[in-house]
């Protein structure tokens, strides 16, 4: 039975000798859930901001939708998206399937609801705050959710800090639609999985560690810098 | 500062940009071929021999042959004859083919606790699970090993109706039952080259083998592309030969730990 | 004191109103919950000077002021304000609602929503920084300074763009009497320079300091409305005279 200083010790020796095929899952890992962190931001947050500022018939039932989706599982994503692409599916003609482009697929619509709901209830508790003021200052609906995007500058890379971890940390959609090939589509999790199933379990624990270690870091570093920046917080 | 995003930009986009350049073969299988290593020593030489890029989905059987036919594979390497001859009866493959085999072993705690290990044959091994009630892990996912493991039962016992009893179906891949079994100390039925390559033992050893009908054949199907306009069939046809004839050198060379594994047979 | 070329600065100068008619609103009602907070109010107002708004808390006076900034619709009744004054109308607010900028990035990011050139935007936050002796706060977080300093911001970021009619809602309430002062001259100032200026207090002694003309009001409705020094000293409705006598009124 492995004990944790037995994955302890694996994740230190792995890290230390920067074994290149880690490096490889890891460089994968961060360039798959990065991009999609980075699609989902283009697509949520407008949503979300939208949704905080307009006021339009359907809208409470579309908050609830939103919030809801951040439930989804990410293995019937995975289906979804594998069906999708796959060859005898809609878009097959694409070729993303078993490529890295299907795993940031279906990473982002994993990703774009945490980053909606989260930035539609942060810029609407702002809002309840500004919306008298910019509106006697003339403020256009657009004109306001500028405003808001960039007073809660801070508050909002939060939650693209949450779309991160959990994009970094599932592994049923990118195990369907990637296939987990060696030096294609192996990220962190499907190496996971599969030095499980191997029976290799200190292995895969070290390896757990590592990407713990990794999600740390990327807080560290983005809630470090927010620290900085409030600081010296002048537009 | 346009640059860097420029920069930024091109190094997220060419995950998904990485696209099929090379001439690519997906070849849907299954976790036994994969778990083993087989696959890690084989097809860096397959490729260079072909100059091909092949690339391997391993997934449980069942849904290697629902991913075929979908069309997502330009090749199958999987081990239920029975599935593979239907699958190529239906239109969906090209031929079948013979490429190697194995055997499966029943594995179990070494405590015994229902005396499998002095059993003649594998159904008296299951018979003697199924009278003392003793704990059994099954695959329960329709793969090879499965279907096999089913087809062993059949006269044995009633393992539907036990199943959530002593009989547990895990749903999984033969990895994830390892685990499952070993945690629990069950009974499972598992292809030789998997046990071998496995590491979290614990207590389990191999306690019945031998039986020639826990014989193992694996067969190669390439994916017809009379089905699948979009297959690689030049590529899949070109693999599948090699497989069946220099490739039979490799896989006989393939011996982890001083054991052979798989033990080519694709003369039929 | 930071040192600019004065030449750089472009001070404060209201719009040249034309002769204009007066401020008026006809029997404005608003009702919530079944009170009637608004219960038919209807006076007119100077076009020029200080109009104040007297009266005891829950008159109304609030309520009266985003009526007319356009933020609330009544239920009956309407406000006419001369065609020119409608768009640009400048309101304070009783406790200020600064973004969490600097002071500087407060007035610009007025100006930029007054559509002012990027060019004379400097040049304006110069001006309305020496206007509301904030210069040596100008690149302080704007939630980081005293009371006074905020209601300041708030009164000169109000007249970013270039507000025919500035209305503040109880400036002074919160603050202490220097800091009363200084807004009291700031609004003196902004007066005399030609805007149109309406303040709701409930501090007599603030209306005799600063208003021209006083509207009182009581229970939803103006009870009276006279130039500033008659009221003071003779006060017509019965309301107003208890008011000013210091008795509560309910």
């Amino acid at each position: 039975m492995p004990t944790f200083s037995d994955s302890i010790l694996t994740a230190l020796g792995l890290i230390a000798s920067a074994d290149a095929d880690l490096l490889e899952i890891v460089a994968l890992s961060l360039r798959v859930s990065l991009s999609a962190v980075f699609l989902a931001t283009l697509i949520g947050l407008p949503l979300g901001a939208a949704l905080a500022v307009f006021r339009f018939p359907g809208r409470g039932a579309l908050v609830v939708l939103v919030n809801a989706l951040m439930g989804l599982p990410p293995v019937v994503v995975g289906l979804v998206v594998y069906l999708t692409f796959s060859a005898s599916g809609p878009l097959g003609v694409l070729g993303f399937l078993y490529t890295p482009a299907a795993m940031i697929v279906a990473q982002t619509v994993l990703v774009t609801p945490i980053i909606a709901a989260l930035s539609r209830s942060t810029l609407s508790d702002l809002l309840g705050e500004y919306d008298e003021t910019l509106r006697v200052l003339g403020a256009t609906r657009l004109d306001v959710i500028a405003t808001l995007l960039w007073d809660a500058r801070f508050s909002l890379a939060t939650a693209l800090l949450a779309g991160l971890g959990r994009a970094l940390a599932e592994v049923g959609a990118v195990m369907l639609v990637g296939g987990n090939i060696d030096h294609v589509t192996r990220v962190m999790t499907t190496a996971i999985a599969l030095e499980t199933s191997r029976g290799a379990l200190p292995l895969a624990l070290g390896l757990g560690m590592v990407l713990l270690l990794i999600t740390l870091v990327l807080n560290a570093v983005v809630l470090g810098l927010r620290g900085r920046l409030e600081a010296h917080a002048h537009a | 500062m346009k640059l860097v995003s420029i920069a930024l930009v091109v190094f997220f986009a060419s995950p998904a940009l990485a696209l099929a350049e090379n001439d690519v073969v997906m070849v849907q299988s299954t976790t036994s071929t994969q778990n083993s290593g087989l696959y890690a020593y084989l097809l860096p030489i397959a490729a260079q021999a072909l100059d091909l890029d092949i690339r391997v989905v391993a997934v449980g059987t069942g849904q290697a042959l629902g991913n075929a036919e979908r069309c997502d594979g330009d090749i199958l390497i999987v081990h239920a004859r029975a599935a593979e001859e239907a699958f190529v009866a239906a239109g969906f493959g090209t031929a079948r083919y013979d490429l190697m085999f194995n055997d499966f072993v029943l594995v179990g705690p070494r405590s015994d606790p229902a005396g499998v290990a002095g059993a003649a044959t594998a159904a008296e091994a299951l018979a003697r699970i199924a009278a003392a009630r003793a704990p059994f892990a099954s695959r329960g996912d329709d793969s090879g090993t499965h279907q096999k493991e089913l087809s062993l039962w059949g006269g044995i016992a009633d393992v539907a109706a036990a199943s959530g009893g002593w009989y547990r179906e895990t749903g999984s891949g033969m990895g994830a039952t390892l685990n499952v079994a070993v945690g629990m100390g069950a009974y499972t039925l598992t292809d030789r080259a998997t046990w071998l390559a496995f590491e979290n033992r614990g207590d389990h050893v191999i306690l019945n083998q031998g039986d020639p009908v826990l014989f193992n054949q694996y067969g190669v199907i390439p994916v017809s592309p009379a089905r699948c306009p979009n297959v690689n069939a030049e590529g899949a046809a070109a693999f599948s030969a090699w497989l069946r004839t220099d490739g039979q050198a490799v896989i006989a060379a393939f011996q982890p730990g001083g054991q052979q594994l798989f033990f080519p047979n694709a003369g039929n | 004191m930071p040192d600019y070329d004065a030449s750089q600065v472009i001070p404060f100068q209201p719009p040249r109103s034309p002769e204009m008619p007066g401020l008026r609103v006809q029997g404005l009602h608003v009702t919530r919950r079944n009170v009637a907070l608004l219960n038919g109010v209807d006076f007119e107002m100077s076009p020029t000077g200080i109009t104040a708004l007297l009266g005891p808390n829950g008159a109304g006076k609030s309520l009266l002021l985003r009526v007319i900034a356009g933020l609330i619709a009544p239920d009956q009744g309407r406000v006419q304000i001369p065609r020119a004054m409608r768009e640009r109308i400048g309101l304070v607010l009783q406790r200020p609602v600064l973004l969490r900028r600097s002071v500087r990035a407060n007035l610009r990011h007025a100006l930029a929503l007054a559509r002012v050139p990027r060019r004379d935007r400097s040049r304006r936050v110069a001006g309305l920084l020496a206007l509301g002796h904030l210069d040596g706060l100008a690149d302080r977080p704007a939630r980081r300074m005293s009371g006074g300093e905020q209601q300041r911001l708030a009164i000169i970021r109000a007249l970013a763009a270039n507000p025919l009619l500035l209305m503040l809602d109880e400036p002074t309430a919160h603050l202490d009497p220097q800091a009363t002062h200084a807004i009291e001259t700031l609004v003196a100032q902004i007066s005399s320079e030609g805007t149109k200026v309406i303040l709701v207090t409930h501090d007599i002694g603030q209306v005799q300091r600063l208003a021209d003309e006083v509207a009182f009001l009581h229970q939803g409705r103006c009870h009276e409305r006279a130039e500033k020094t008659a009221f003071l000293r003779t006060p017509e409705s019965a309301a107003a005279r208890a008011y000013l006598n210091g008795k509560l009124l309910l």
